[in-house]
């Protein structure tokens, strides 16, 4: 051990379904240096300290989006997060809030994998295309309209973080928002009218009151904030519009 | 998902949340300073401002009724979508109760206004 190394207590958030009634928190003492994150931390657990310790991670550099967690109740990517920041003072580690626990730090994402599939994401070409035809063209601002949206890694944390999707899990959500929109704006898709109905839902838009912490947890800055509340707009003007138009909005 | 999707109608209450949101923020902060300050302390504008012949005469113009119309009817609106989902975000999912006493308010608020605005006579 290296003179400057320092032992933090990480608590952890522990539930094996099979076997334990409730989660319940267990404390490592983790020898750590000034660049190990709070992922190196629980690794450092699972390799030495209790091997029966589950998570999941990856990249290590915050592109993957593996390895979101509760940190001290904050929704992270635990990648990112420095355990140096937390020190003397004993860090907490859970699993990513309002999400079923499938073992210790690991969440069943069953659920938003069928949110993201329900959204389309991927471009829905207005007409069919020939490779003759060559390749799409986009000025800047056209690329400009959906670039920050395409950002997201999946990671989960604007889920972790969106207080009415823990009261209603039917919720589409931010992430899986934030993508629709990506697709619905950009020149070369003609998939909205078919996206529009999953936003007109009841389990649309409206759901979101403007908390807005989506968009600050959000690792790669996207805003999904944004673009839901971009679409509540979209939404109102679709459903007052379709009594005017002659083929109406939407079903 | 379940499909098929049901249409939600929440856009008629959020353009009515927005609208009455939109006036109270314009104009909320006006209207306490001209009737809770200005005039009764006498600062800035005429004594008998808000008089009551000049108040009548203000409900019984067109525009006069469509202001205090718009101002009560949309500041009710906002006021009731707003209390609705702050209950649900502190836990209280009444559901269809909690719908019918926050809106089902407003609307009989809005109601009984159009009816004494058209009362006082043009």
């Amino acid at each position: 051990m290296s003179e400057n190394q320092r032992i933090i207590e990480i608590e952890v958030l522990r539930y094996h379904p099979e076997k334990d009634k409730a989660p319940y928190q267990q404390v490592f003492q983790v020898p750590f240096t000034d660049d190990m994150s709070v992922l190196q931390g629980v690794q450092y657990i699972k390799d030495y300290l209790d091997g029966s310790l589950s998570f999941r991670w990856s990249c290590r550099m915050a592109i993957c989006g593996s390895c979101g967690m509760m940190i001290n109740g904050e929704p992270s990517l635990s990648c990112e997060t420095f355990l140096r920041d937390y020190y003397p003072a004993r860090v907490r580690v859970e699993a990513l809030a309002h999400f079923p626990i499938e073992r210790d730090l690991v969440i069943n994402m069953e659920g938003f994998i069928e949110k993201l599939e329900s959204i389309q994401p991927y471009i829905i070409p207005k007409e069919p295309r020939t490779l003759a035809q060559g390749e799409y063209l986009q000025t800047p601002a056209q690329l400009g309209a959906y670039e920050q949206f395409s950002s997201c890694i999946n990671c989960m944390l604007c889920y972790a973080a969106c207080p009415q999707f823990g009261l209603n899990s039917e919720f589409v959500g931010p992430a899986a928002m934030a993508l629709l929109h990506r697709y619905n704006v950009d020149s070369r898709d003609g998939g909205k009218a078919e996206r529009m109905e999953l936003v007109n839902s009841e389990e649309g838009v409206f759901n979101c009151t403007a908390v807005g912490y989506c968009s600050e947890v959000c690792p790669k800055h996207v805003d999904p904030a944004n673009a839901v509340n971009q679409n509540k707009t979209n939404s109102a003007a679709d459903y007052f519009m379709r009594f005017l138009t002659p083929k109406g909005g939407a079903k | 998902m379940k499909r098929p999707l049901k249409r939600s109608n929440a856009p008629i209450f959020w353009a009515l949340f927005g609208a009455g949101g939109m006036l109270s923020a314009l104009l909320g902060p006006i209207l306490v300073f001209i009737t809770g300050l200005a005039v009764p302390l006498g600062m800035l504008l005429p004594a008998d401002t808000m008089s009551y012949a000049n108040m009548q005469a203000f409900a019984q113009n067109i525009i006069g009724k469509g202001f205090i119309f718009a101002i009560i009817a949309l500041f009710l609106w906002h006021a009731a979508h707003r209390i609705f989902h702050s209950l649900h975000d502190i836990g209280i999912h009444a559901g269809i109760v909690a719908k019918l006493i926050c809106y089902g308010g407003a609307m009989v608020a809005t109601l009984i206004t159009a009816y004494e605005l058209l009362a006082i006579g043009f």
